[in-house]
């Protein structure tokens, strides 16, 4: 466990957030494009991936930040973009009218190397890891 | 995009991308070699904006949506850039593991525009 306060943007940590900087520009981007052009085709399905490229930015940014309430927004994202990924994954897979396939959670991350997939589990190894332990009273 | 120019700097970049995250796992600092290979990567993405520039302007068009190829453009240049400025900054293993992980996401991203290029409208 780390000591209160301590930075979770160390060591391998890093690689990690680099990837879910990456992640974050790439998803963001790609919704802002879908959203102004495409936005008639699947409302629903863009709106979401908007959404969860500002909650990978989200993600990476609680990720970076110091302090115990970072740490809960980290987790909260995370966890969010896990059910997200695994939700909106199978139903892209059995109702790709309402999913199309080209948005980031679709058919689990496929169009992003399944890292969409993988990210979330290793982040959330990685907030185990870097847990705050309980302050002594 | 011109196709054999494509597959290339797919090739060049996932090399890049691979050699990189293999030294910094291994405790490299990042090098003139690390750093070279990133550069090199970016250098190919400057050439594909002026190719893309050019090319719809002498027959070669996109088949799929040129807006969306540019939203991919764009931010992709940006990565190596951040990548090996943070590289400079904190020169340790993790530094060399993120321009591994930079360059293996330009191959992604340059591999996705070429099939908005030459497959996505067909």
């Amino acid at each position: 466990m780390s000591s209160p306060g301590s930075s979770r943007a160390v060591g391998v940590g890093r690689v990690l957030i680099a990837v879910y900087a990456i992640l974050a520009l790439a998803a963001t981007a790609r919704s802002i494009y879908q959203l102004a052009t495409k936005f008639d085709e699947a409302p629903a399905a863009y709106l979401l991936s908007g959404l969860a490229g500002v909650v990978y930015i989200l993600a990476t940014v609680a990720l970076l930040t110091r302090g115990d309430t970072w740490y809960r927004i980290a987790w909260a994202t995370i966890v969010f973009e896990f059910i997200g990924v695994i939700v909106v994954g199978s139903l892209s897979v059995f109702d790709p009218v309402l999913f199309p396939s080209d948005t980031v959670w679709s058919r689990f991350g496929a169009g992003y190397v399944f890292i969409p997939l993988i990210l979330p589990i290793l982040g959330m190894l990685w907030l185990y890891r870097t847990r705050p332990s309980p302050v002594a009273a | 995009m011109i196709e054999w120019f494509t597959s290339a700097q797919v090739v060049v970049a996932s090399a890049a991308g691979l050699f990189c995250l293999v030294l910094g796992f291994a405790g490299r600092k990042p090098n003139d070699f690390t750093l070279g290979a990133t550069a090199i990567v970016e250098l190919l993405l400057v050439v594909q904006v002026g190719i893309a520039i050019v090319a719809p302007l002498t027959g070669n068009p996109p088949t799929g949506s040129l807006a969306e190829f540019w939203v991919y453009l764009a931010s992709a240049i940006i990565i190596p850039v951040a990548a090996a400025f943070w590289a400079l900054v904190e020169r340790n293993r993790w530094s060399t593991a993120i321009l591994g992980v930079g360059c293996l996401a330009i191959a992604v991203m340059v591999y996705r525009m070429g099939q908005i290029w030459f497959v996505q409208g067909v």
